[in-house]
């Protein structure tokens, strides 16, 4: 439905999206991750023909972006980050106009107005203006003006940004529902969003394709490997985190250990298996067999936070694994 | 042709439905208001006092109070365009509705067009203000109906084009307030240009008092149309919505 091949957006200083390819099929959510400034909102724009690509090729639904843009622009519904709404216009009569713009008319388009609204639930406000109503339901109005004329391909970025949890999964489901009358890419750089959503993940990083995989793929595809989290206290209450270190390094099986914070009385280490190794009992065993109190010992999952950091270049850092342990 | 209706229509509707379009027809049906009562007043005294004098014949309506009426309105004009235009493009920059109607199936040049046209009928519902200060004057008095008529196409004309160039400066900035005051600078300079065919005749300074916009309205006042002028304006019209599609263009590749 969607083929990006070496897509390469450049401005006077700097790159934003470099050479990047992938493919969608049709009625598949693909998620687009990268952290802000990544490239996402770039891609989207050529996609949707609001930007030309300084090179490479794009086409949806087998039309070129820059050579057929009529064509793509009928077949596109897009919700841009902020959702492109007129705040003196009345719910209704902004779809309506929306509408009329991507080629509806006569019964069809009342037919629409109904069905996008009550379908993205916003029939209740449909004669309020839109400057008066909340975040979460602008969104929505963004979102069903985007599907306003039953478009082929969805392209939503950020859906969810700036809503409320209950919103946020709200719209989720709103989404959800969508997929399979409809292609849908989804930009995010939320990580449970991309795990509850969608099937295929293309993660992105300083405008590169980092990785494109079906979430499942990607997470177990470093599972083989367990990372294992242990807290050791000294008995005698103080502790040389050097020395746990070494031990546990001695360790069959263990490829890499990892201090993540110390104190002369604590120390809390993670420890990386080799592939198919599983390690916990011996780690206990070297652990108690050296005189030190073992305070905790559980296997970290790999979550696709892990992996995107991992693929993203920016390393599980000290302060990460600190504060997400205060919370 | 329907999607630049349905962009008039839009336009028209955010005219109306916020206080703009209220506030500039109140503004100027005072402004012209006193205008004309002026006007009148004045001609009232002369006509009285070359009677006393026993002097000449009948004086002419059009001459001494719609011809100068209709040079005030344009000069008017000049101060109100900026105020129509500001918003058109600057404000779809700044909220980003611009992106919808960039990826919706509708060209560039048909938005362009749809929001000029909007505006020029915003100028053409200030005129009928003016039609109905003269429609007095057709009451009580018996005025020729072709030079105002063609006073009126002129009046059109120069909005046109100054509303065309308006709407280029609203297409480069997504503050309003520059827009508006950027637009104010062009249309009074385009005024004041004339002047210096005051005081100097050399090649530079007839085409810069060329450049004016008032100069070519002085031939419509007078109920003439002179295709000289008709020409002027029509170029005007036409590079000020072409440089606007091109700097739409230049959005998307800057963007």
């Amino acid at each position: 439905m969607i083929t990006v091949e070496g897509l390469t957006k450049r401005y006077a200083r700097h790159v934003a999206v470099n050479n990047i390819s992938f493919s969608v099929e049709k009625g598949q959510i693909v998620g687009f991750l990268g952290p802000n400034g990544a490239g996402k909102t770039t891609t989207m724009r050529i996609l949707t023909c609001f930007l030309p690509p300084t090179s490479g090729k794009a086409t949806v639904a087998g039309f070129d972006v820059l050579e057929q843009a009529m064509e793509v622009k009928r077949r596109i519904g897009y919700l841009p980050e902020t959702p492109p709404v007129y705040p003196e216009m009345e719910v209704a009569e902004y779809l309506r106009f929306v509408g009329k713009l991507k080629g509806l008319s006569g019964a069809n388009l009342d037919q629409r107005v109904d069905e996008v609204s009550s379908r993205c639930a916003v029939a209740d406000v449909k004669h309020k203006l839109i400057g008066k109503l909340s975040k979460g339901y602008r969104q929505r109005v963004g979102l069903a003006q985007a599907i306003i004329h039953n478009p082929d391909v969805l392209i939503l970025d950020e859906p969810t940004a700036g809503l409320d949890p209950k919103q946020i999964n709200e719209t989720r489901d709103l989404i959800k529902g969508l997929a399979g009358d409809h292609t849908i890419i989804l930009s995010t750089h939320i990580l449970p969003e991309v795990e509850q959503t969608c099937e295929q993940v293309i993660i992105i990083s300083q405008g590169r394709v980092v990785a494109t995989d079906s979430v499942q793929n990607l997470q177990s595809g470093t599972r083989g490997a367990e990372t294992i989290r242990v807290e050791v206290s000294g008995r005698d209450g103080s502790i040389e985190a050097g020395a746990v270190r070494q031990k546990l390094e001695q360790v069959a099986g263990v490829s890499r250990v990892v201090l993540r914070e110390s104190s002369p009385v604590l120390a809390v280490l993670e420890v990386e298996s080799l592939k198919g190794k599983v390690v916990r009992g011996d780690i206990a065993r070297a652990v108690v067999q050296a005189g030190w109190n073992l305070n905790e010992l559980h296997t970290a999952a790999h979550t696709l936070e892990e992996i995107f950091l991992q693929l993203t270049g920016a390393p599980p850092t000290l302060e990460s694994s600190v504060s997400g342990e205060k919370e | 042709m329907r999607n630049i209706a349905i962009i008039w229509k839009k336009e028209i509707d955010s005219y109306f439905v916020s206080p703009v379009a209220y506030l500039l027809l109140t503004m100027f049906g005072l402004i012209f208001g006193f205008f004309f009562w002026n006007a009148v007043s004045y001609f009232v005294i002369i006509g009285i006092e070359s009677q006393m004098r026993g002097g000449g014949g009948p004086m002419s309506v059009n001459e001494y109070v719609i011809r100068p009426l209709l040079s005030n309105v344009s000069v008017v004009g000049l101060f109100f365009i900026p105020m129509m235009t500001m918003r058109l493009f600057a404000e779809e920059k700044r909220t980003g509705t611009i992106e919808l109607l960039a990826t919706s199936p509708i060209r560039d040049i048909e938005v362009i067009l749809g929001k000029w046209l909007a505006a020029l009928t915003l100028y053409g519902c200030m005129l009928l203000f003016t039609a109905l200060n003269f429609s007095f004057l057709f009451r009580y008095g018996n005025p020729d109906w072709k030079p105002l008529a063609v006073g009126y196409l002129g009046l059109l004309l120069q909005a046109g084009g100054l509303l065309a160039v308006g709407t280029l400066i609203s297409t480069m900035t997504r503050n309003q307030i520059i827009a508006g005051a950027a637009t104010f600078g062009v249309c009074l300079l385009l005024w004041v240009l004339e002047w210096v065919s005051g005081y100097e005749t050399a090649t530079w300074a007839v085409v810069l008092s060329y450049c004016s916009v008032i100069t070519h309205f002085e031939s419509f006042a007078k109920g003439v149309i002179d295709s000289k002028d008709v020409v002027f304006y029509v170029s005007l019209i036409f590079l000020g919505l072409f440089l606007t599609s091109r700097s739409m263009e230049s959005l998307r590749w800057r963007a």
